[in-house]
């Protein structure tokens, strides 16, 4: 009976997280401009998508912007990560904290001071890209810090000095034994800050060109535009983007069930 | 050993955290001294309290202010409220795919906000009609739809590592299923339900776009910070920020003991967890 009450919580929450994303889904393969009314099916939505220029330079400016960015901050936090590990109080105590600011701020105020200083103070040209790719990395290098950070932590250091005893210049040592076991942490750190990137909309919006937009930012303008095509064209980018989430997902969970089981068959066998 | 430290750079390991100790003072702490030296001076780059009285004494702004702490409170009681029960279901019940039926509570996260929300103002559009009838209901609506896989997230990760021994120690000692979850349960998991209220509370202060999206108004603190940048004052703007930094620095200061560093941030668990 509990379970029934709670399996039924559940199921409420789920369809109200989820009946907005299917409705689109549904509306964005009819020709109508409206939910509401269903009058016939049709992929022009998805045809405009892929073939308006305009909506296809945001899509893959989007992509490019999140993956750049998340490789540079992947780089930065991870270095980061692994000095403050080797390194005095201080330097602990002072690297963890300010990582720490862009994590509790308001988007809006990181977005806003960042653009104070860089534009107003620095007077940085926006449309060089180059406020916009900071703003990126204030954004997600603290989070890969964070992720690698509890790595380092549970990683066993005597496996380092090994590497040397054994004659592995240190930065061998480094390469294949310390990176090797912080790697997870590294992998879901930049995933992390991939989401971030395609995600935000503040900082994208204090610091990018005029010309160029990010998903979040066209969106926003196209919902006060008149031009319906556009419209509806965003219900099927919606669409796709919820079935590469559900596919990812998939993915993660059959490799990750894949690791899980293999990790038990060797202790298995170590007992 | 002292060499051994040292890479075919001359660089030991601890260096390697320079060029980030670099970028964070750079581009995290030398905004934040801007964003203090613009509120407290004027164009002509005196020194002056005239935009913190300007804040104060503008009718517009502190209205903004309370609207946007009640819309806050409201939209993070609610988030706790339909986030607990999830979160305890999930963290106690054995599902046969429960990692599952996790998943579908975290996959909102990684699907763009704008979209969801545009999504979510076709569905509120039919139900109510004109969104702007009910601005209040409809900008708690809207952040709840955008910020519950944050609060779930945290409290399930604590919720998760509860030693379950000590709920067997306390019905052992007598105590019925609610005394338990009261004496017990709740009190640890503050952790996670501080980290969660730390995920929603600001952005749902912040965040106009959400609104902005649902019905064209823009009455919540964040819009402020926008206002002054499409006007280019960066002398208001900075106060305002400075404003919304001093909620924060309070905030930390409160719930800095219970902090709990595993369930820290809402966002990163959801990646981090597996």
């Amino acid at each position: 009976m509990k379970k029934t009450i709670s399996a039924a919580f559940l199921c409420v929450i789920l369809l109200a997280l989820y009946l907005p994303i299917f409705v689109l889904a549904l509306y964005s393969f009819t020709d109508s401009a409206n939910i509401g009314a269903i009058h016939g099916f049709s992929a022009q939505n998805y045809v405009t998508l892929f073939t308006k220029p305009e909506l296809r330079d945001m899509i893959t400016g989007t992509i490019l912007l999140a993956l750049g960015s998340a490789v540079l901050s992947t780089v930065l936090g991870t270095l980061g990560a692994v000095g403050v590990h080797y390194s005095k109080r201080f330097g602990k105590t002072f690297v963890g904290a300010v990582n720490q600011v862009p994590v509790v701020n308001a988007e809006v105020v990181t977005a806003f001071s960042l653009c104070i200083l860089l534009i107003e103070v620095c007077s940085v040209d926006k449309s060089s890209f180059l406020p916009l790719l900071i703003g990126h990395v204030v954004l997600q290098s603290p989070f890969v810090y964070l992720s690698v950070v509890p790595k380092l932590k549970q990683m066993d250091n005597s496996l380092y000095e090994a590497a040397l005893d054994l004659g592995a210049s240190s930065q061998t040592a480094i390469r294949s034994v310390l990176i090797q076991q912080i790697f997870p942490g590294i992998v879901s750190g930049f995933a992390l800050e991939v989401t971030l990137s395609l995600d935000d909309y503040f900082i994208t919006s204090y610091t990018k060109p005029a010309t160029f937009d990010t998903i979040s930012t066209y969106v926003v303008n196209a919902t006060k535009g008149s031009q319906t095509d556009i419209k509806t064209a965003l219900w099927a980018l919606s669409t796709i983007i919820f079935l590469v989430v559900i596919a990812l997902v998939a993915v993660m969970n059959f490799t990750g069930n894949r690791n899980a089981r293999r990790t038990m068959e060797i202790e298995k066998k170590n007992a | 050993m002292q060499l051994r430290n040292k890479s075919r750079f001359g660089l030991s390991r601890a260096q390697l955290s320079l060029p980030y100790g670099l970028f964070l003072v750079c581009f995290v702490l030398a905004p934040l001294f801007v964003i203090i030296y613009y509120a407290f001076t004027n164009g002509e780059g005196k020194v002056t309290l005239d935009n913190l009285l300007g804040f104060l004494e503008n009718p517009k702004t502190t209205g903004t202010l309370l609207y946007s702490l009640g819309i806050a409170v409201v939209t993070t009681s609610v988030c706790l409220l339909l986030a607990y029960p999830i979160a305890y279901i999930l963290a106690r019940t054995k599902y046969r795919h429960k990692s599952v039926v996790l998943m579908l509570f975290i996959m909102p996260m990684w699907i763009n906000f704008t979209l969801r929300i545009t999504a979510l103002k076709e569905i509120l559009t039919i139900i109510e009609g004109n969104l702007s009838f009910h601005p209040f209901l409809n900008t708690v609506i809207g952040m709840t739809y955008d910020f519950l896989p944050f609060m779930i997230l945290p409290i399930y990760t604590t919720l998760l590592k509860l030693d379950k021994s000590l709920l067997e120690a306390s019905s052992d000692l007598g105590a019925d299923a609610l005394q338990t979850f009261l004496k017990v349960t709740l009190p640890l998991s503050v952790p996670g339900i501080i980290s969660g209220i730390f995920m929603v509370f600001l952005p749902s202060m912040t965040n106009y776009v959400v609104l902005d999206m649902l019905y064209n108004s823009t009455y919540i603190m964040g819009s402020l910070i926008g206002a002054y940048f499409a006007a280019y004052d960066w002398h208001g703007g900075s106060m305002i920020s400075l404003v919304l930094l001093m909620i924060i620095l309070v905030f930390t200061l409160f719930t800095n003991r219970y902090a709990d560093e595993d369930a820290g941030n809402g966002r990163g668990g959801g990646v981090v967890s597996r």
